[in-house]
Formats: C-alpha cells, structure tokens, sequence
C-alpha cells in the first residue's frame, strides 16, 4: 500500500503529500522523539499527537512513510510548508491512534 | 586513496525551529555519495540526536562530519555546562530536560542510548563548566 492508496480512505485527510508513491509497511504509535528515532522503521507509517517544527525533522531522519496525525491534531502553516519543501507526507484523522492503527492494520 | 570529505556546521543554540538543519543537511550530502539508506539512517539519527542534545543542554556548538573510504566519523563539540555524571547520562530514560523541552517530545533521555545504538563506535569527553565533545563512528 502507498501514501496515496491511505489517503482515499474518507478517515484520513491529507495536510500535505508532496511523496505520495511511499510505500507503508507498517505502524510506529509514539510522541516522545528520541523513543521514535529509536524504534521507527524505514516505511512506517507514524502515528502521533505531536505536531511541532521537530516533528518533521523527525520524520525526514527517520525515513518514514508518512506522519498521521491522531485525534484531529492541527499543523501550523509554517510547520506544514515545511514538510511540504522537505517531501514529508502529512495526514491527520478524527480517531486516536488506537482506533487509527486498527484501520491501518486492516489496509496494510 | 585515504581522502577525506569534511563537512562543517555551526548548530545555533537559540534557534530550536531550525535545530537539526546540519543533520538533514548531511543525510542530502551522505545521500549524494551514494552510500546505502540503511548507513545513511543510522548516521543522521545519531547526528541529530547529538545536534538537538547541543541546543538543549549547551547552547549549540559545532558539528563536523568526515568520511573516509572506511567509515564516517561525526564530531560534536561544546562549550556547554559539561555532564557530571557520563555514566547516568548514557542510561536509558536518564534526562535533566525542563518542562518546556519535554512538552516538544524531547527529555525522554534516549537520546544518547540511541546515538550509542546507531553506531560502531562512541566516545564522550566532558568537563564540567567547560564542555562536552561527542565523538561517533560508523563503519562501511
Ligand atoms: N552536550 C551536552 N551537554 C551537557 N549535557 C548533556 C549533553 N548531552 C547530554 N547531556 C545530559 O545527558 C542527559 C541525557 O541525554 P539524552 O540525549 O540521552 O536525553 P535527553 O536529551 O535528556 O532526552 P532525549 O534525547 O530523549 O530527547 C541530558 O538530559 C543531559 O543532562
Ligand atoms: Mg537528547
């Protein structure tokens, strides 16, 4: 499945998709940066309620697939236009990354 | 045939918006080289997490990367407070990061357990009230 194939899924709205041929081969749940750089995979996609300027850098270093951000989380401008110049594909969706993961799961 | 590539960056120590620029800048480089994503991953995680402790805990410093033909070594240096204790520092879930820090999804004090996981090799020097200077070492 790709980037594009989740974003046709009416539970999941695109903030950004400047890469949306990146394949997904999987889920990371997480907040805390340094435990995501840890444990992120290459191709995950990463769910999270963070949503400040780091959290791009974050997901550039560690090669995810997308970022989804959970429980309708908000972008600022800024923070959107640079995922958007860095190639970082962003999402958000109305349900908690539990619920999120479920979906996925399904899909994946 | 032992040349080296260096790289050079000032890291900003008050600009926390733009902290991790060296590292992505350096992932562009590694990628340009043609190594492989799997090296290129471990060594710009470890750069960034040596970055972002830079800006946090010793207002910024300066980061140098070289790449030999056999490994890359990643240099950062400080004139930060220095760590008392490097042990206690290298714990997992170990930080002093204050509450504004860890509202941004940083302290969880992984960082330097990460750094020392996504390389071959890590080496720190520090000297309380005079500085921390991290030095890493990747294999090819
Ligand atoms: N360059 C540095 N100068 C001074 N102290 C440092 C430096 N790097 C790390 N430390 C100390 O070591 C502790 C552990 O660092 P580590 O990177 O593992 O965790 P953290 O930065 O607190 O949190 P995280 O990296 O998970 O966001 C820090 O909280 C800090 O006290
Ligand atoms: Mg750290």
């Amino acid at each position: 499945m790709t980037v594009y194939d989740l974003s046709k899924n009416s539970q999941f709205n695109v903030l950004t998709m400047p890469e949306p041929e990146r394949e997904i081969n999987g889920v990371y749940i997480g907040d805390l940066l340094s435990w995501v750089m840890g444990k992120a995979q290459y191709d995950n996609v990463w769910i999270t309620i963070m949503s400040n300027i780091n959290v791009i850098a974050v997901a550039s270093l560690s090669d995810v697939s997308c970022v989804l951000l959970a429980e309708d989380v908000t972008l600022d401008n800024e923070v959107l236009s640079t995922a958007k110049q860095k190639g970082i594909n962003i999402l958000s969706t109305p349900m908690s990354a539990y619920d999120a993961a479920i979906e996925l799961s399904g899909m994946i | 045939m032992s040349e080296v590539l260096n790289f050079h960056f000032n890291v900003d120590g008050n600009d926390f918006t733009s902290a991790g620029q060296a590292s992505i800048q350096i992932k562009k480089n590694l990628r340009r080289l043609g190594l492989d994503p799997e090296t290129i991953r471990r060594v710009s995680i470890a750069m960034y997490e040596g970055e972002i402790n830079m800006v946090i805990h010793a207002h910024g410093g300066e980061a140098d990367v070289n790449v030999y033909e056999d490994r890359i070594e990643i240099i950062l240096k400080d004139n930060g407070p220095g760590i008392e204790n490097i042990e206690q520092a290298m714990q997992e879930g170990f930080s002093t990061a204050h509450d504004q820090i860890r509202s941004l999804g940083f302290g969880a004090g992984m960082g330097l357990p990460n750094m020392k996981r996504y390389t071959d090799d890590m080496k720190i020097e520090s000297v309380v009230g005079v500085g921390t200077t991290v030095t890493m070492c990747v294999n090819l």
